[in-house]
Parts: C-alpha cells; sequence; structure tokens
C-alpha cells in the first residue's frame, strides 16, 4: 500500500487546491437573477449583492446624459429607475420597449446603478406565446405558425 | 411534399425498432440471417433519414413559404449557401441534422464492419439504434421539422420569412455547427463499441483498436467546432473576445475534455492493461456529455447568447439520459470482473502516473465547468435563489489546471514506462529545465509581473524544447544511420511512428496556443467620443478619424469611420471600422477592422455615431494570433496521427488474449468515416 499513499497524497493536494480555488472568493463572482419585484424585497442585501434584473424598457425614459444614461425598467407595472455607468457604449438594441437585462447594484437611492445592459428587440426575437413574430406576417390575418413559439434562435 | 418528409421520420423510427429487435434476436437465437437484416435496416433508417433531410433542404432552398421552420429560419433575399446553413440553424432542423449524421454513420459503420466482430456488431447496432429512436423521436413526435403555417386548418404561406441572425451571416458560424455536430453524435460510435465489448465479453481490447481513429477524427471534429465558434466570437462580435465560459460553450468544452481524458488514458489499457473501468466510465462520459450538451443548448434551462427557444424536449432528454447512464453504470459494475487491470501501477515518476495525472486534472476541470455552468439551476434548486458565476470565476480554477497540463504534456511524453531513473530525467529535463528558469528570470527582471503569463511562457518554452529535442534526437540517428539530411530524416521519423510524434505536434499546436492566451493579461482598451479630424491613443496607436462615411443597400444601412493609423508616430495605412444594420432583423453588427500581426492585434469597433461625433472601442491584444496559428498546428498533427505508421507497433500484451495482431491493425484501418 505504500507507493498508492504517495498517489493518494498527490491526489488529494490537487483536488484539494482546486476546490479552494472553486470555493475561495465565489461570492465575488456570483450574479442574482431577481426580479424588479423580488429586487425591492432583498432589503440590504440587494446594495452589497451583485444583481441581474430584467425588464422592458419604458417608453420615453431614456435620457442620455454625459457620463451616464437614465432609464426606466418595468415589469408587471413595477418600475425601476436605474442609471447605466459602464464603459462600453449602449447596444443598438437597446431602445424605448426593448427587453432589457441590467447588471449592477441597488444603490441607497432606489436608483439601480448597472454597470452592464444586455438588450434584445422584444418583437423579434421572443414572441410571446400564441403570437406570431413580428416580421412573419401571414397573408391571411391572424394566422400562427402551428408550431407556436420561435424565440432567440441560433445555431448551436 | 411535407407528408412525404414526415412519413419517412416516421418508417425511418419503425425500421429503427426493427434494427434493434433484430440484431439482438438474431445474436441471442444464433440467426445470422435476422442479424443480416438488422444491418439492412440500419441502412434503410439512412435512406429514409436523407430523405426526409433533403426534402427540407429542397424546402428551404425554394423557399416553400407554407412551412413553419422555412418562414422562420430563411427570407427570399438570403444568399442560397446561408439558406442551406438554415438546415442546422433552428431547433427542429438542428435535430434532424442529428439523426441524419447518426444515421449516416451507422451505416458507414455496418459498411465497414461487413465480416468482421460478427459477435460484437449486432450490440453496436442495437445501441446506435437505441440512439437513433430517441432522436426519431423528437423528430417525428415532438418537434417535427414538417409543420406547416395553417389559419383555420387551412394551410397558409407568408410573403417573406424571417431570415437568418445577421450575426450568424458568417463563413465560420456556417460550418461551426456542423462541425460540432459532427464531434457531438461521433462519440455515439466508440461509445456503441465500449458497451457492445462489455456486453458480449469480447476478448481483448479490439473496441479500443477498431474505433481509436474514428475517435481521434471525431475528436478533431469537435475541437475544431469549438475554435471556430471562438474565432467566429473575436472577428464578428466586436468586444474582442474569444471565449466568455458561456454555458453554451461550456456544453461543448465538456465531452472534449472527457474525449482528450479518453484519448490518454486508452495508451494505458493498449500498453499495460490497465485502466479498464476506467476507460469504459471515459467513453461512457463523453457520449452522454454530448447528449447533455445537446440537452442543455434546446431545453432553456440556462439562459445563454446561444439558446434555443425553450420547449419541452427538455423532458425527453432527461428521460433519455437517466435511463441511459443508469444502463451503462449497471453494464460497467456488472461486469467488473472482466474489467481487471493487467497490471499496477509502480512509480508516482513514470508514464503511468502522469497519464493518471492527466486524466485526474482533466476531469476535474470537466466537473469544474459542469458545476459553474450548473450553478444557476443548482443555486434555484437548493437555496431558491438563481445565481450565476462570472468568467472570473471560470477562470480561477481552470487557468492553474491549464497550466498543470501543459506541464504534463511537457514531461509525459518522456517519462519512462514503469518507473523513470534519475539519469533520465536529467538527459530529458537539464536543458529544457535551465532554459524555463532562465526564461522566467528574464521576464521579471524585464517588469512583466503577471505570474500566470511568466508561468505559462516559461512552461511554452520548456515543453517546446522536450519536443524539439525529441524531433532532433530521433532523426539525427536515422540521419546518422541512413546519411541523409535532417529534414528528410525528420520526415522519416514521423512516418515510422505516426501516432507519438503526430502526438508531438498537436501538443506542439497546445503549446502555442497557451502561448496565445498569455498574452490575455496585456490587453490594452481605449473607448472614445472621437470628432472627425481628432485622434485617439491606444497602447503605441494613434488613430485619427479622416472621415466618416455611411450609405444604404438593400439590405442594411452602413455607416464606415475612415481611420489613419499610426504607429510610435510612423504612418501604417488607414482602417475601416463599419457599422451596418439591418432593416428587416432589425439587428445591427459590426465589420470589426483588424490589423493582425504576430506579435499583437490592433482592433476597432466602431460602436456608435452622433452628428460628427464616432464612438470608437480601440483595443491592442497582444499575441493573440498565436491561438489561431495553434489550433491549425492541432488540426495539422491530428491528420499526421491519422496516418498509419509505417513500422507497424506490436502490442506483445494483446497476444496472450487470444487475438492476433494482425486483425487488430486490420480492424483499426477499417472503420474509417467518412471526412
Amino acid at each position: 500500500m505504500h507507493k498508492y499513499g504517495k498517489f493518494a497524497i498527490l491526489m488529494a493536494i490537487i483536488v484539494g487546491s482546486l476546490l479552494w480555488l472553486a470555493t475561495a472568493g465565489i461570492t465575488g463572482s456570483q450574479t442574482y437573477y431577481k426580479t424588479i419585484t423580488e429586487l425591492r424585497q432583498m432589503g440590504g442585501d440587494a446594495q452589497t449583492r451583485h444583481v441581474r434584473v430584467g425588464g422592458d424598457v419604458q417608453g420615453n425614459s431614456i435620457v442620455r446624459e454625459a457620463g451616464f444614461v437614465k432609464f426606466n425598467l418595468i415589469q408587471d407595472k413595477e418600475v425601476l429607475r436605474v442609471a447605466y455607468e459602464g464603459r462600453d457604449p449602449l447596444p443598438d438594441t437597446f431602445r424605448d420597449g426593448a427587453q432589457a437585462l441590467a447588471d449592477g447594484r441597488l444603490g441607497p437611492d432606489g436608483v439601480f446603478h448597472a454597470s452592464e445592459i444586455q438588450a434584445k428587440c422584444a418583437s423579434k426575437y421572443a414572441p410571446k406565446p400564441g403570437m406570431a413574430p413580428e416580421g412573419l406576417q401571414p397573408k391571411a390575418p391572424g394566422a400562427v405558425p402551428s408550431t407556436g413559439n420561435s424565440s432567440m434562435r441560433s445555431s448551436l | 411534399m411535407e407528408n412525404v418528409g414526415a412519413l419517412a421520420l416516421l418508417l425511418a423510427f419503425c425500421i429503427s425498432l426493427y434494427a434493434i429487435i433484430a440484431s439482438v434476436a438474431g445474436r441471442l437465437k444464433q440467426k445470422p440471417f435476422l442479424v443480416l437484416s438488422g444491418e439492412r435496416a440500419v441502412l434503410a433508417v439512412w435512406l429514409l433519414v436523407s430523405t426526409a433531410a433533403g426534402i427540407l433542404i429542397y424546402s428551404l432552398l425554394t423557399g416553400d413559404m407554407r412551412m413553419a421552420y422555412v418562414a422562420s429560419h430563411t427570407n427570399n433575399a438570403m444568399p442560397l449557401f446561408y439558406k442551406f446553413a438554415a438546415w442546422w440553424g433552428g431547433q427542429e432542423g438542428s435535430l434532424l441534422f442529428w439523426s441524419w449524421i447518426l444515421s449516416t454513420y451507422g451505416a458507414v459503420v455496418v459498411l465497414k464492419n461487413r465480416g468482421q466482430h460478427r459477435i460484437m456488431m449486432p450490440w453496436v447496432l442495437a445501441i446506435l439504434s437505441s440512439v437513433q429512436i430517441f432522436f426519431l423521436t423528437l423528430n417525428a413526435f415532438v418537434v417535427s421539422p414538417f409543420q406547416v403555417l395553417a389559419v383555420d386548418k387551412v394551410i397558409t404561406s407568408v410573403p417573406d420569412g424571417m431570415g437568418l441572425n445577421p450575426l450568424l451571416q458568417y463563413w465560420a458560424m456556417v460550418i461551426h455547427p456542423p462541425m460540432l455536430y459532427l464531434g457531438y453524435v461521433g462519440f455515439a460510435v466508440p461509445f456503441a463499441f465500449a458497451m457492445a465489448s462489455l456486453i458480449s465479453k469480447a476478448p481483448g481490447d479490439s473496441w479500443i483498436h477498431t474505433t481509436r481513429r474514428w475517435t481521434i477524427v471525431t475528436w478533431l471534429f469537435q475541437g475544431t467546432g469549438i475554435m471556430l465558434g471562438s474565432a467566429w466570437a473575436y472577428h464578428v462580435l466586436g468586444w474582442g473576445g474569444y471565449w466568455m465560459w458561456d454555458p453554451v460553450e461550456n456544453a461543448s468544452l465538456l465531452p472534449w475534455l472527457a474525449a482528450t481524458a479518453f484519448l490518454h488514458s486508452v495508451m494505458m489499457q493498449e500498453k499495460k492493461g490497465m485502466m479498464k473501468v476506467w476507460n469504459m466510465v471515459l467513453i461512457a462520459s463523453t457520449f452522454f456529455l454530448c447528449i447533455y450538451g445537446t440537452f442543455l443548448t434546446r431545453s432553456g434551462i440556462i439562459s445563454s447568447v446561444h439558446a434555443f427557444a425553450e420547449s419541452p424536449i427538455g423532458k425527453y432528454f432527461v428521460t433519455f439520459l437517466a435511463i441511459g447512464i443508469a444502463a451503462t453504470v449497471w453494464l460497467i459494475l456488472d461486469r467488473l470482473d472482466y474489467l481487471r487491470s493487467e497490471s499496477e501501477l509502480e512509480s508516482v515518476v513514470s508514464r503511468e502516473s502522469s497519464f493518471l495525472f492527466n486524466n485526474l486534472v482533466l476531469l476535474a476541470s470537466c466537473f469544474a465547468v459542469l458545476w459553474g455552468t450548473m450553478f444557476p439551476v443548482l443555486s434555484e434548486k437548493f437555496s431558491s435563489e438563481k445565481i450565476s458565476l462570472d468568467a472570473v470565476w471560470f477562470n480561477r480554477p481552470m487557468v492553474p489546471i491549464g497550466l498543470f497540463l501543459l506541464f504534463l504534456t511537457g514531461v509525459g511524453p518522456l517519462f519512462a514506462w514503469r518507473r523513470t531513473s534519475l539519469e533520465s530525467l536529467r538527459k530529458n529535463f537539464q536543458w529544457p529545465g535551465v532554459g524555463m528558469l532562465v526564461l522566467v528570470v528574464a521576464l521579471y527582471a524585464g517588469g512583466m509581473r503577471y505570474p500566470y503569463s511568466i508561468i505559462s511562457l516559461g512552461l511554452c518554452f520548456f515543453v517546446t524544447a522536450t519536443i524539439v529535442m525529441e524531433f532532433f534526437r530521433g532523426s539525427r540517428a536515422i540521419s546518422e544511420k541512413t546519411k541523409v539530411g535532417l529534414f528528410p530524416a525528420m520526415v522519416e521519423l514521423t512516418h515510422r511512428n505516426t501516432r507519438r510524434y503526430g502526438g508531438y505536434l498537436v501538443h506542439m499546436g497546445i503549446v502555442l496556443m497557451f502561448i496565445g492566451w498569455s498574452g490575455h493579461p496585456f490587453n490594452q482598451t481605449a473607448i472614445g467620443e472621437v470628432d472627425k479630424g481628432d485622434t485617439m491613443r491606444v497602447g503605441a496607436y494613434t488613430l485619427k478619424v479622416a472621415d466618416l462615411t455611411n450609405g444604404e443597400t438593400a439590405d442594411y444601412q452602413w455607416d464606415t469611420a475612415i481611420l489613419e493609423v499610426s504607429k510610435n508616430g510612423k504612418s501604417i495605412g488607414t482602417l475601416e471600422p463599419t457599422r451596418k444594420f439591418y432593416k428587416v432583423a432589425q439587428q445591427g453588427t459590426a465589420d470589426v477592422a483588424l490589423r493582425t500581426r504576430l506579435n499583437e492585434d490592433l482592433y476597432i469597433n466602431y460602436a456608435a455615431r452622433t452628428g460628427d461625433k464616432a464612438t470608437l472601442q480601440a483595443y491592442v491584444f497582444p499575441l493573440v494570433s498565436w491561438i489561431w496559428i495553434g489550433v491549425l498546428v492541432l488540426i495539422g498533427g491530428t491528420f499526421v496521427c491519422l496516418v498509419p505508421s509505417k513500422v507497424a507497433r506490436s502490442y506483445p500484451r494483446t497476444e496472450v488474449v487470444g487475438v492476433s495482431n494482425q486483425s487488430h491493425r486490420r480492424a483499426a484501418s477499417v472503420v474509417r468515416p467518412e471526412q
């Protein structure tokens, strides 16, 4: 058993250090997925944790100012004020009515400070179930693809 | 037409079922004709699935807008090339593509193994057909590609379809999915052979010899597919990254890691008769990770930039995985006796041990990636909070794992079997080791402060030196003996043992990729809003906005920034980053301006325009080209591995078992997938 002991020790060292690497500082890498309502219910945690919150960009709410962009996210009638302070320019798909995901932290002032915004054009990539996507207008009114829902598609 | 396609799929389903029954019954009742009819059934399935695929392709190419799949994945203006590629552009079509590749592989296996493996083959076909049945179930009953658009039960068509996402209209993106699929599906064959050899208790390692080339080719497809996706991200997405640990990227990486472990550990079984259980576990893991990856991209359980629609097929995949894994585990446990190891580990400093650690670390990395990918699902299950992990987390264990593997790449092949003497360690590693230390000290003295990059570059030197020494020693011996030049001697050397020297070339490709990755901490970024006529700087480069132009074509509007670029004050020409906005898709894409050199890439994305102001994202990426060069070397090395060795290797151990070497070699060269 002596020689297997050496192997066991080496393996334990390797696996142990990998476990350590994987768990140490994991909290800094975590992003919580929240709805606006849930974000409100988080209390103090919302200001310390990195959160991803989603919703639709409220019409006419986008205000571009020097250094940042303000807009409102709306989901189920809950409205969240967002200030985007990231470095990268906002994507082209970011506009009134678009579905957006904002990554960041909630400030004490109730404004969500986002460092990253992802947006997708709502009509095209995620039609509501049972509705034909825009751009796929059948000749006859009310036509529905019998497969139902075609959503954000891509090759593998 | 679409009815014929749907019918073909239905028939293929029935005949696959027949193939299983006929093969198994024919084997158990010793009825050769029944076995033969099972083989014919597999060929018939190929014919039927090809018919269905042909009909779908015909509809795509002719733009039959009555069909839901055609309408939602093509439009009339699309080039024929992309219309064809729409076959695998969406959920339903890509599943049909899966089935078609699998049926093709099945047919190839049948045709290549006529008259051999008579005991094993019925089981191989039964297993392949079971997998086929699963995918045909999805194709025929759950997500049929032949759905038509209907209003009040009247079939209708739309004037034009939705087209393909403009981001995907790029050459690498067209061949990236089929490459990955060829990989994903291909692992079904070695898996089927492995299980068949367990079921039939076939003597020796004939399943490994038979499927060695198959596994290597599949592994190559998978790796190439992954790197094509990576190259696409770098060249098209405009953020300059090539890997972001996105769930779908991870899904393609997982089986590749497991397969890499498998390719290494089979050598232990071939040469020493060890790790037999382990190899079974590895090939089964590879196969199920392939299924899992297909599942991950389609079920919508994990949000990803790539994901297909959320769909009801998730539960089918879970069922299939559960049954498959349970059956495999039971089979392996039941046959443990048959898988007993023939020798033992002797020393920590030995080839065996380096294989062992290579496997351990590859599997650990596989597990880490799987864990990170599934974290949102797991955390939601156990703490009711959906939490995702970012790229920083993935890099934390994966970078050291990568460096350790790089180290093993250097030392492993030079350790002797059983145990390595101090003398041989000194001979093989003295100069590479000293050189590495000198380089590390020099890099540190030169002001480099990123430990991982320093270690990585040091190891790259070390591994390169050991590989070059191996080639040099071998070819010098040949050139002295036969009085030919060093280069012809090197070709001769490689030809004599293609597995070994091809393997070194593959390792060299990996080293070059590591050189590319080492440049990552030195990336430089500048983002600026620049007026026409003004300049911005990134690294040693100065960019002057000479002009901003725009225009329009039938498909898209475009904006181009014409930049005069100078490096250290010296003009080096103009670059023209462009942004396009596709009208139908209502989506913007970037045509990044790229100046590629071996030492660094200058990468400029024209992000936005407001009046006469251009928003530019400019990056300098040191050493990135080496990643793509490494991929090419890796592909070349793999091809060398596939060339039969001039001097036949013999495995004296396997003779004892009772199967002659001759038949092994023939078997190995017979199963060769079509390329």
